[in-house]
This record gives structure tokens, sequence and C-alpha cells, in this order.
């Protein structure tokens, strides 16, 4: 271990006004190791990497790059110096083929002409060497999200990176895409880059890195050799404390709750709806599995009131559902908690209050004569909800756009939940959370279901769907299989089936037979 | 309907479509590269005008017709510019900033000509460029007279089109342009510096724009009056939907607006008796309404247009 590091960081230290996202951070990384850096939503991971790819300026501190100091705030030195990122959120264009979102930026801008044939040639032969197989030709827009993945790398490799970033990269990915992924990773180490891989997933990052370092509120709370340490030690250093997930305790399903028989949008597009069916009945909490993209987001809308043009029918309760009228919808009986909390969860510019109301203005404990609004009644339920729902905020009156995250998502449970509602919709509650909002949402989830709410459960994260839901379904390319006993398919299979392989044999078109 | 086809059998409807074509090809590519690079550019009117008087005033002051193009241009460039610093470093609406522009400039033109002919009553003329019958193929029958006895910035125009779709498409400074438009983020984490790319693009098809309007005064017509731009500019943001930001597109459309323009004139002298004259002015405009709803439906437009890029800002 005594070779001079490839990459080192030395105090570096990023504030965003007043909050301070690294926090004096200094790591070194090895030719030909992959460094995983964990931490939770918010600790500063994709902040730090930003910095070294001269995304941001750090404030203090330095990076050093071979034993020299990288120039900071300029990406085209980064480039220069052989880092290469892959950014969370690929930073691809659609409308352009793969070959010149690769190609951008490699030669000079003022040649008059491209030398497509001598970069063909270049890609060709990294393709076939990592086995990141993609056409050169193809408009990115026509790519699936694993294959994006693969142009993203190829243009740090096409870039000769020696050093590698990859920010949540299996996010977007069904297990087995992760699987190629990992073993992608071991190719380029083994030719001697060196790779930092971003993650909150414990168990990935003990199956790809060969060091961890844990960040927790922006600071190194730890640096360990991967071979040595443990999961549970990993969790706590990642969270700062022990924190218990929830776990499902048995209780026998009750009464049917909500029925989706034969549901169809129309259309052959990935998010459209095929003949859906689905039943769920009271203290039961049925999850639905797959990549986000295939239909999920179609079936929420439609449960929300945000869609009416489906064939098909849905039972809520005996009655029909009150398709594209949200305010009836929740009148009889639904809560929802929207995949997206900014853009669609809350009003981030108006008051907790107001959010707080936003869905039963009607009641008669803040309204009067009908359309004027009981400021002082709203705030009182307000105050008790916040209390219920222990969301941190300065009050009623507080805005709602300076809530954590964690607590914007307390707000719309309360919300959601206040009025016991007989189905709740949980589309990603807890996508982006911390460890102990995680925690305090699942809790909640189990809570409603004891008292005999039928939840529908829609994740990306096997885990979560694996310790939370007494029944899973999985959704691909708008089709949705059987929902069986969680515990009856395994990870592997559920994964197949998410990537659309489990529609073999005689299955009726436009429905997922079961992958075993 | 035989008047119609009259008209579309003599050489001088052809003739005048291809005159009038010539500063909507300047006008619409200019606005094509604005927008490819992301940035919408309603300075157009007023940029267009600029060039108009400043490439006039440039020959009447005594300079020489080609340098006077280049001054329309730089000038163009100039207001592109400051169509950038508001739109693209400040990150400004680019609908305000871009019909901000086109007031000032086209008041300050104004205001300017009334300032070095503060006696003029009627406009002042100049000698304008010339038709150059190229030999031999001006001969041809109807073609002839009407593609190759034109102008020299008419055939400069024609060029202009397979070259911006050059650049754009077969150099790298073209694919910086396109992905600017496109995605940002991408370009950035290249290494390519977003905002020159952008400047530059605005900059340099705000100098098409001017050279469009300086056609206006310097070949079309010999002089300028006000109000002369008459509205191409914005026909041009038009072309350039109708087009899905291609150049070939972008010529065929201009083609066929300037043809509506020249048969709506010769329609009114032959059925002008009893059809009010307004209401054939209002033919290209409608039949352009009626193209864009039939061409523009399925477009894919620049995905990161009207999107202004901040570097280090955190998303």
């Amino acid at each position: 271990m005594s070779n001079p590091p490839v990459l080192e960081f030395r105090g570096v230290t990023k504030r965003f006004g007043t909050l301070t996202a690294n926090d004096d951070v200094s790591l070194t990384l090895q030719q030909g190791e992959v460094l995983a850096l964990l931490g939770e939503n918010g600790a500063g991971k994709t902040t730090l990497m930003n910095i070294l790819f001269g995304h941001y300026q750090a404030d203090e501190g330095d990076i050093l790059v071979d034993g020299e100091v990288l120039p900071s705030g300029s990406t085209q030195a980064a480039i220069n110096a052989g880092i290469g990122m892959v950014h969370q959120h690929f930073t691809l264009a659609d409308n352009l083929t793969v070959l010149e979102n690769i190609t951008l930026g490699t030669e000079s801008l003022w040649s008059w002409r491209q030398d497509q044939a001598n970069s063909r040639k270049k890609l060709a032969a990294m393709i076939s060497d990592y086995g990141l197989v993609v056409d050169p030709d193809a408009m990115v827009s026509e790519l699936s999200v694993g294959e994006r993945q693969r142009v993203e790398i190829l243009k740090a490799l096409y870039r000769d990176a020696r050093i590698l970033i990859l920010d949540e990269p299996t996010a977007v990915l069904t297990p087995q895409e992760s699987e190629r992924l990992f073993a992608t990773l071991k190719s380029i180490t083994a030719k001697g880059l060196a790779i930092i891989f971003i993650s909150h997933k414990l168990h990935e990052i003990l199956a790809v890195s060969n060091r961890i370092a844990v960040l927790r509120r922006g600071a190194i709370v730890g640096t360990l050799e991967t071979a040595t340490s443990r999961r549970e030690q990993l969790a706590e250093l990642m969270v700062g404390r022990t924190v218990t997930r929830p776990k499902l305790s048995a209780i026998k399903p009750g009464d049917l709750v909500l029925e989706i028989n034969d549901v169809s949008t129309g259309g052959t597009g990935a998010t459209e709806l095929k003949e859906i069916d689905l039943t769920l009945h009271q203290h039961e909490i049925v999850g639905i599995a797959g990549v986000a993209g295939n239909g999920q987001g179609t079936l929420a809308d439609i449960l929300s009131g945000l869609r009416s043009d489906f064939s098909g029918t849905i039972e809520l309760n005996g009655q029909m559902l009150a398709a594209g009228n949200p305010r009836a919808i929740v009148a009889s009986g639904v809560g929802r908690i929207p995949e997206d909390r900014h853009a669609r969860g809350v009003v981030a510019n108006m008051d907790i209050w107001e959010n707080l109301i936003s869905e039963d203005l009607r009641s008669d404990e803040i309204c009067r004569a009908g359309f004027i609004i009981d400021g002082a009644g709203a705030r009182v339920r307000a105050e008790k909800q916040i209390e219920d729902f222990d969301v941190r905020c300065k009050g009623p009156d507080a805005e709602t756009r300076l809530l954590s995250g964690g607590n914007m998502q307390k707000l719309i449970l309360a919300r959601a939940l206040s009025n016991t509602p007989s189905f709740i919709l949980a589309n990603q509650p807890v996508r982006g959370l911390d460890e102990g909002a995680i925690a305090y949402v699942q809790e909640q989830l189990l809570e409603a279901r004891k008292r005999g709410a039928a939840i529908l459960l829609i994740s990306e994260d096997l885990d979560e769907l694996m310790t939370l839901t007494d029944r899973i379904a999985v959704m691909s390319h708008g089709m949705l299989s059987s929902a069986l006993p969680t515990g009856e398919r395994s990870i592997a299979e559920i994964g197949l089936m998410m990537a659309g392989h489990g529609d073999q044999g005689g299955a009726k078109p436009g429905s997922l037979a079961d992958g075993h | 309907m035989s008047d119609f086809i009259d008209i579309l059998l003599t050489a001088g409807f052809w003739a005048a479509t291809i005159r009038i074509v010539s500063p909507l090809i300047f006008g619409t590519l200019g606005e094509l590269i604005c927008e490819r690079a992301g940035v919408l550019n309603l300075g157009i009117e007023g940029i267009m005008t600029v060039g108009a008087m400043s490439g006039w005033m440039w020959v009447y002051q005594g300079g020489d017709l080609w340098t006077g193009v280049l001054f329309a241009a730089c000038m163009g460039a100039v207001f592109g510019l400051l169509h950038a610093v508001f739109t693209v470093h400040l990150g400004l609406s680019q609908h305000v900033t871009g019909i901000g522009i086109t007031l000032f400039a086209s008041s300050l033109s104004y205001f300017v000509y009334r300032m070095l002919l503060p006696d003029a009553t009627t406009p002042p003329k100049i000698v304008p460029f010339q038709p150059i019958a190229v030999p031999w193929l001006s001969d041809l029958p109807i073609i002839g007279e009407a593609l190759f006895t034109q102008s020299a910035l008419t055939y400069l125009a024609l060029l202009v089109v397979p070259m911006v779709w050059y650049v754009l498409f077969r150099t790298p400074v073209g694919l910086a342009v396109r992905m600017s438009g496109e995605n940002p983020v991408a370009v950035e984490a290249q290494g390519i510096n977003v905002l020159a790319v952008r400047t530059g693009a605005v900059m340099v098809g705000s100098a098409f724009m001017a050279v469009g309007g300086a056609f206006i005064t310097m070949s079309w017509f010999d002089a300028f009056y006000f109000g002369m731009i008459n509205g191409r500019g914005w026909i041009c943001v038009a072309l350039v939907i109708f087009a899905s930001w291609r150049p070939g597109r972008a010529l065929l459309g201009a083609l066929l607006f300037a043809g509506l323009e020249a048969i709506q004139v010769r329609a009114q002298q032959s059925a002008g008796a009893f059809i009010p004259y307004q209401f054939f002015l209002m033919l290209p405009y409608v039949m352009s309404i009626l193209a864009m709803i039939v061409m523009a439906r399925k477009t894919k437009y620049p995905q990161a247009l009207l999107v202004p890029f901040r570097r280090g800002e955190r998303v």
C-alpha cells in the first residue's frame, strides 16, 4: 500500500449558504481499486464528486491527481487529468446518436470535419474490450436505461479516463443489469483504472468495493477495508445510530377493498397499461416491483384521479372508482402518497397549514358557509397533525419549501392518513429519505395496515418490497404479473420479470406469466 | 383558375419568388442557429431592421456594397451579443428579452436614420446590388430568368443553406451547438463551455438575420423605409418550427411562403376588382398557419430550447 495515490482529497469543504455540504473531507484512491462512497441521501456524496469533476468549486481544500493539484471549477481540467464521471442523471442528448454523444468535445471545435471513421474504430474497440454493447448509430432516445448507462461509461473511457466516478449507478437498473455492471467494473479495474462507486445500498457496496469511505452530514466518519466490514457496522456508521426498519407482522386479510379488472390505457408504449388485474384486501400491503417508466406512474395517476382515459373497471369498496375526479376519490376513502413530493405532493411556496388542508377544503372544520376558509380552525387542525406525525417545523405558518425531505413526506402522510382512508396508494414513499424517516414512513404504513387499510406500495427497491409487503406483483412494459405471496418468487426471478423476460409459454397476450 | 395557371407560368412570378425568399432564408437560418443552441431569439424583427438600416446607411455614406453587408452583419452580431448577455449569461426570459431587443433595435434604427438624415422628405436612394446573369444558364426558359438572373446576395442566400447544414451536422462545432440545445449539462460534462457556445451561436445567428434585413434595402429595394421589415422576422420564427429545425426544410418552407406572397401580389391585380385586396394580403399568412398545423405537429424540438443553463447551480 505504499504506492502513491492516484487521487487525493485534502480538506475539501463546500458550503451552500448556511448548509455545509462537505466538511473537511480527506480521501485517497489507489490505482486499480474500487472505493465505495457510502452515505445517506443528502450526506454530500454527489456534491463531493461534483467538486472533483469541476461542476462546483470547493470553498476550501485541494484535490490532487497523481500528486498534482487539480485546478478547481474546470470540467475540462478534470477530463484532461483523466477523470470520468457517470452522472446519476445521465448527461446525454436524447435526439442525438450514441456516437455524437460520445465524440462531443473530443475533437477541436474548429476543425472542418468530424473524423467519424477514426472515432468509430476507437469506439468499436472499446465496446469489445469492455463488453459494453451498444449501437453507435442508435438515437439515445431509443435506448434502454441500462444501455444509456453503458454510453455514459463509454463516454468516460473514450476520453481515456483513469479514474471513473459512478454516482448511484444501480438506482435505475434491474438486479441482472446491476450484476452485469459489476462485471464490467471488474474488467475496468483489471486494466488499472480506479473507480469511485457512490451508493447508499450496503449489499452492493460490499459486493463491488475494495475499500469503503462512509460520509455522514458532509464529513467522513470512517474508512474501512471491505473484507473486514460488516453490514450492521456500516449501517450504523452511515446513519449515526442503530435504526431498525419495521417488520411485517402476520395479519389475516379482510374484505375486498380494491378490485382492478382488465384495465388498459390503449397504445403500445411502455407506460401504457395493458389488461391489468389486481385485488387488494383489508390488512394487506401489495407491492408493485418494476423499473421506473413501465406503467407504474400511469396506474398511480389513474388511482389518484389524474387520468380517466382507460378501459376496464376499478371498484373501491364495491363502488366504481370516481375516475378522473381527484376530490371524489379522496372523499371515497383513498389516501395518496405521490411519487414526486416536490412536484405533486406539496405546493412548496405555500404554508404548511395550507398544504395540509388542500385535500379537503370543504370539510366543516375548516370551511364556513361553503366557501370561506376558517384560518383559525385550519391552523388548530394543522397543529394537531404536525404533532401526530412528528413534522419538525416552526409551526403551521412555516413555509413548506423549508422542510427537509423527510419532514415533507411526514406532512404528506399527515394529510393522506389523518382521515383513515380504506385504500392507500404509496408511490415510492421512501425515495430519497434518510434511514430515520424511512423507518417512520414504513411504520405509519404498517400502522394503517393494522387498522384495516389496503395499501398499494409501488417501489423500485426490492429489499423494501420483500420486507414490507404481503404480496408482490411485477410490472414490465405496462403489463402486470399476478400478485404472489411475498417470498414465493426470489429476487432474481423478480428481476428477470422486471426486465420483461417473464412472459414465456402460452400466456394470453398482454399479460406477464410468472417467471417459474 | 386559368389566371392562376398563367401566373405560375410566368418567369416574373418565379423571379419574384426567389427575390422574396432571400431575406427569409437568411432570417430563418439565423433563427435556426440560435434555437439549435437552445436560445429563442425574438429579437429577429428588430435585428433585421438594424441590418436593413445599417447596411443601407453604410452604402449611402459612401461605403461599397459588400462592406455594407459585412457592417450589417457586425451590427446584427452586436445585438445578438446583447440578447446573449441577458438570456444566456443572466438566464432571463428569452421571450421578454427578445421582444425587448426587437423594440429597442427597430426604434434605434429609426432614430439613427432620422439623426443622420434629418432633412430627407422622400427616402434617398442608393445603387443596389445589380442582377448578375449567369452565362448560358440564364438563357433557359423561365428558370433562367428566375434562378440565374439574380443579385449576388440571392446567390449567397442559396449557397448558405448547404453551408449551414454542413457546419451544424458535419463539424465538431456544429455538434456542440446542437448538443447545447439538447442537453447543456452534457456539453458541460464534456468540458465545453456552454455559455460560450450559446453566445457564439446567437451572435452568428443574429448576423444572418441582419444580412437578411440588409438584403431588403440593398438588393430588393434601394431605400430604407420605416416598417419595411413588416413582420418578416416573425415569419422566420414560424418557418423554423415548420422546418423542424432543419436547414433544408427551412429553404423549402421559405420558398413556399415566398411563392404564396408572389402569387397574392399577382392575384390582386387580376382578381382585385371583385375580391378586396386585403384578402390576398392575408393569404400567405393563413396558408403558413395551415402548413404549420400539418407539418409541425410531430416535430422534435430542441429539448433545452428556452431552458437557461447556470453553471455550478445546485440541482
